[in-house]
């Protein structure tokens, strides 16, 4: 699963969106009125009580989470998937791939820092020669030409090398905007938003432009970030039409970042 | 001598010709991998790979209330794929459990349009949106009573598209489940007339849904070595195959292809191929008696009367309903709803009911239907494909291996699908 990357000033924002979100929560579980009769199937009749389910999961702040995953569908709705849209409209679908690769490319950083701590010196390796490879031969990293080299992306980040030296992935955590987190991850995400961002300021400082322009570079080239991975993830909200898409959303994630940390 | 050679050669290959040999080379000869890995793109019909799909949704009970912990299904959504041109206009419904947009509706809408249809593709009434949106019951599986709520809804879509479609006459087709589907609505169609269907096609469709429930409800408990309560194992090991799969290769989406590249990397033993196919039903059949018990207030897994709020935890729910099965939905839910509003009904009326054997009279009659399925299609019970032989005879297209609509993407099976319209 892919992160987006955002500043620090963005993630604040975000940060307030939540913290307004708990404080608008209220109890989760209507009340129960008094003529309820109880099922005729239970688990009790169905599994021995020691079985591990697999759709478990630590999940203390259901209540909230549930909510943001409500509020990102609706974002989903209005917003993000509007936007979405008319960039595939106005845009030739060679453009949009190479948008992709490009941004694809400037987040090497991301996982050439992430290999090194973990490291895992091959992968680092790869993943310079990845970027020497996109950034002469792909024009910029408009164009993937490592692949072809066998040079395979190396998919790593902050959260998959905290949980590289042990630490669980703790709370399960859906945030604004992002989606599916924990409380390991979704720090990861600030630490990897943190040196993306160091990167982005140097190679634009290389750039020559005053400050306004430089502000206003760094804006668009975020924004266009933002659309690109909404455009690349296939996911819609409540698209499984099943009742238990929380669930399963958030047993795949967790899965997902469980064999990720493994290799 | 030379001349008479080359006369014998060209006599033999004429010959050859003649006799249709063909093979057909649909490449998964064990029913469950084909039904689980499908069709790889070589073996496909080249088709257009985007289609201008639209989706839409449709108020079909105005009075409805949608319960708060359902609140996104607010409609009924399905989709139209429009020609400029006035064209034939192609009814298609999804199988068991499945949406509008699922990757075989997808197939069809391509082909279908490819072929110079207007497509129309609807969901599964067992799929939870229409389950919500559009079942006068919100209780799925009584061919009769689910095909009615099919023809509600194609009514209302017509009146609400036909200004802007250019129609020359009508078809209908379905798999699975929305094969048997296709005949029950053809059928109500004879008596209201609003369509005349020309052409029904019935792709893979069960004979008994209460049989092919029965099966596929076997299939996940019999194949996880040690039973349900080792599921956590089972799943961890496909999940790992998956995931490296998905890993090696840098730009995948969830299709054929990708099925068989995990499948090539990790050639399955065919328990595990069972067990996946048995997990897909579950999950889907999880969904739906879930949706059906809310909908109808059963105290199924939820007890009755309590009212479930839009941000409530259904972990518990879940666990229940996703071990319960469809023989548990038919026993606890399906079975008592239709009992007490009809003190009549028994359980034989009730796997008649699910079975096309109740408008057997009909399919033998009508010229309008053909059936197109698989020798080894794994949802057919002992003699049900004998069965579908004998009802259908010269109307039923048989292919000698694919596994339940494992090879609906296959060049000859969409050739024929195509053909059986077009001609």
């Amino acid at each position: 699963m892919r992160q987006l990357n955002w500043s620090p000033i963005q993630i604040s924002s975000l940060v307030l969106v939540a913290i307004i979100l708990v404080l608008t929560g209220c109890s989760t579980v209507p009340p129960r009125s008094d003529n309820e009769i109880p099922a005729k199937l239970t688990l009790e009749q169905l599994a021995p009580s020691d079985t591990k389910h697999q759709i478990d999961a630590y999940d203390p702040w259901e209540g909230f989470n549930r909510r943001v995953y409500k509020f990102n569908a609706k974002f989903d709705q209005y917003v993000f998937l509007p936007i979405v849209n008319g960039y595939t409209f106005i845009t030739p679908a060679f453009v949009r791939t190479g948008v992709s690769n490009f941004y694809d490319n400037l987040e090497e950083i991301k996982n050439f820092v992430n290999s090194l701590l973990q490291l895992k010196g091959k992968k680092a390796a790869v993943t310079v020669g990845r970027f020497a490879v996109n950034s002469t031969f792909g024009v910029l990293g408009f164009i993937e030409a490592a692949d072809s080299l066998g040079l395979k992306r190396q998919d790593e980040d902050f959260g998959q090398t905290l949980g590289h030296y042990g630490v669980g992935p703790g709370r399960y955590l859906v945030l604004p905007i992002f989606g599916p987190s924990t409380a390991r991850d979704a720090s990861g995400l600030v630490v990897d938003a943190v040196v993306y961002n160091l990167w982005i300021s140097a190679l634009v400082d290389e750039m020559n432009m005053d400050s306004s322009d430089e502000d206003r570079f760094k804006l668009v080239l975020a924004i266009l970030d933002a659309i690109d991975e909404r455009y690349k993830a296939a996911f819609r909200y409540y698209g499984t039409g099943s009742p238990f898409e929380y669930e399963l959303v958030r047993m795949l994630y967790l899965d997902a970042r469980r064999f990720k940390v493994n290799n | 001598m030379k001349k008479a050679l080359t006369l014998f050669v060209f006599l033999i290959m004429t010959s050859l010709c003649h006799a249709n040999t063909v093979p057909y080379d649909y490449p998964f000869v064990n029913p469950y991998e084909a039904t689980v890995v499908g069709t790889p793109s070589l073996y496909q019909e080249p088709l257009p790979e985007k289609v201008p799909t639209r989706e839409r949704s449709l108020t079909v009970f105005e009075d409805r209330k949608i319960p708060d912990v359902f609140w996104y299904h607010d409609k009924l959504r399905y989709a139209l794929t429009r020609q400029s041109k006035m064209s034939p206009l192609i009814f298609v419904i999804a199988g068991t459990g499945s949406d509008h947009n699922s990757l075989k509706m997808k197939l069809l809408e391509k082909a279908f349009f490819n072929a110079g249809f207007h497509v129309i593709s609807l969901p599964s009434p067992t799929f939870p949106n229409f389950i919500v949106t559009a079942s006068t019951t919100g209780v799925p599986g009584d061919l009769r009573e689910d095909s009615e709520d099919l023809y509600r809804v194609m009514e209302l879509i017509w009146e609400k598209e036909k200004a802007r479609l250019d129609v020359s006459e009508f078809y209908l087709t379905g798999y699975s489940l929305g094969g048997a589907q296709s005949a029950f609505i053809a059928r109500i169609d004879e008596d209201r007339r609003l369509f005349n269907f020309s052409k029904v096609l019935m792709i893979n469709p069960p004979v008994s849904l209460y049989n092919s429930m029965q099966i596929l409800d076997r299939m996940l408990v019999d194949n996880i070595p040690g039973g349900l309560d080792n599921f956590s194992e089972f799943y961890d090991n496909t999940m790992a195959k998956f995931a490296s799969v998905y890993e090696m290769n840098s730009d995948v989406s969830f299709d054929d292809d990708f099925l068989f590249a995990v499948y090539k990397r990790y050639p399955p033993r065919e328990q595990g191929v069972k067990a996946l196919i048995g997990f897909a039903f579950q999950l889907s059949s999880a969904n739906m008696l879930f949706t059906s018990d809310v909908m109808s207030n059963s105290g199924f897994v939820v007890p009755k009367n309590r009212v479930l709020g839009p941000y409530e935890s259904l972990t518990d729910y879940f666990k229940v309903s996703a071990r319960a099965g469809f023989s548990k939905y038919f026993e606890y839910l399906f079975l008592p709803y239709f009992q007490s509003k009809d003190t009549g009904y028994t359980r034989e009326k009730a796997i008649r009911g699910s079975s096309i054997q109740s408008i057997e009279g009909y399919l033998r009659r009508t010229e309008k239907i053909a059936m197109v399925t698989n020798e080894d299609d794994v949802i057919l019970a002992p003699g049900e494909a004998e069965y579908l032989k004998e009802i259908f005879g010269s109307r039923a297209m048989f292919y000698p291996n694919g596994g339940h609509c494992g090879n609906m993407a296959h060049k000859d099976n969409v050739e024929f699908m195509i053909d059986f319209f077009s001609k």
